[in-house]
């Protein structure tokens, strides 16, 4: 097989303009997704630290760690708007930062475009189930729901 | 076929086998390697730990009963690996951020994969002698 004039940049030399032409430098207007994407992988980043280490130490380190995990546990934490809100915010930031991180993952290793789009759709619709099911989950929950474990904030009512 | 792009150390003559061709990076290479394995493996973790955590809603003997699947030793070990991951993650994560936005970042790089490396250590230690204290003698 004859390549027709192979150049060390390519199959053709790239058209050159003339020295004093005039630089174009209208911007585009399209919004620039890969660079907020970049910016929010590090922001939601540093945020995660925070919301993860935190939630880490209160479940699996302070008080008996692992074991005193249950549901009458998650019901203390979820009666206080404060971790409600910790565990919203931690939710949203944590899978919107882990898909736009496996969506780049995905692009560098599935070489077929069908095989890029069908994961991405995958992944897409595992974000969108994780963060439905999550938010409800957080605002539909009822601490007083088992009325065998009598907290002192469900007897207020 | 030889052609006059073809570095004179790989013709016949030499005798030398060419380099392999695969690219074996330092520090910056396996960083990086190992900051895209612990994203993906708690993207996996956090999708089933949602879904896990949803069965609050269904009752209380549920959820405590999917809960105490993670109360014996060998889940414990998991969730160790699980933690070492995620702070490993977030060191190395801390060290990306700063190689971007600091002005030394880049020059100082490599140092920065080392002090990932101790403070990973500083903090798993204490965590591990808790965590597996917990686990084990229950
Ligand atoms: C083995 C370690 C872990 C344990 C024992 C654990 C335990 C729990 C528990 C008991 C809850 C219920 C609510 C609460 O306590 O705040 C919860 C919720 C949650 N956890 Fe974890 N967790 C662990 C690791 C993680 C990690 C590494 C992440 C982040 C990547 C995470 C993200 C979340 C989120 C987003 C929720 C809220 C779920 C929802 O909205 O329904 N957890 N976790
Ligand atoms: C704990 C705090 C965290 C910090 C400081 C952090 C930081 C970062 C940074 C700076 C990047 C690089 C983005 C880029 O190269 O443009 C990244 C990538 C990534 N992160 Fe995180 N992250 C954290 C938590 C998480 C969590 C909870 C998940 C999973 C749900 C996750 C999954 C990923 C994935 C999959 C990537 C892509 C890796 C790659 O492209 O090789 N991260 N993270």
């Amino acid at each position: 097989m004859s390549a027709p004039e192979q150049t060390p940049g390519g199959s053709y030399a790239p058209a050159l303009e003339t020295p004093r032409s005039p630089y174009k430098r209208s911007r585009s207007t399209r919004p620039n997704w890969e660079l907020h994407g970049w910016l929010f992988m590090r922001m939601s980043g540093l945020a995660l630290i925070v919301l993860v280490f935190g939630h880490l130490f209160i479940n699996l380190v302070q008080g008996e760690g692992i074991h005193q995990v249950d549901w009458g546990f998650v019901a203390g934490k979820w009666s206080s708007p404060f971790w409600q809100t910790w565990d919203l915010l931690m939710l949203w930031l944590a899978q919107l930062h882990g898909t736009n991180g496996v969506r780049t993952v995905i692009n560098d290793y599935a070489e077929r475009d069908a095989t890029r789009f069908w994961l991405k759709m995958a992944l897409y619709l595992a974000t969108v189930i994780v963060l439905v099911v999550g938010t409800l989950v957080i605002f539909t929950f009822d601490p007083c729901a088992d009325p065998t474990r009598n907290f002192d904030f469900c007897s207020a009512a | 076929m030889a052609t006059s792009l073809t570095p004179p150390s790989q013709g016949k003559k030499s005798g030398l086998k060419p380099a392999g061709t695969l690219y074996r990076g330092r520090e910056g290479m396996w960083s990086w390697v190992m900051h895209r394995i612990s994203g993906v493996l708690i993207f996996f973790f956090l999708f089933v730990h949602v879904l896990d955590t949803a069965t609050v809603r269904v009752s209380p003997e549920v959820y405590d009963a999917v809960i105490n699947q993670y109360k014996n030793p060998v889940m414990g070990l998991g969730e160790a690996g699980l933690v070492g991951a995620v702070v490993f993650h977030a060191l190395n994560g801390v060290r990306i951020i700063l190689v971007d936005f600091w002005h030394k970042g880049t020059q100082h790089q490599r140092k920065l994969f080392w002090g990932v490396v101790v403070v990973w250590f500083a903090l798993m230690v204490p965590f591990l002698v808790r965590h597996l204290t917990n686990v084990f003698t229950h």
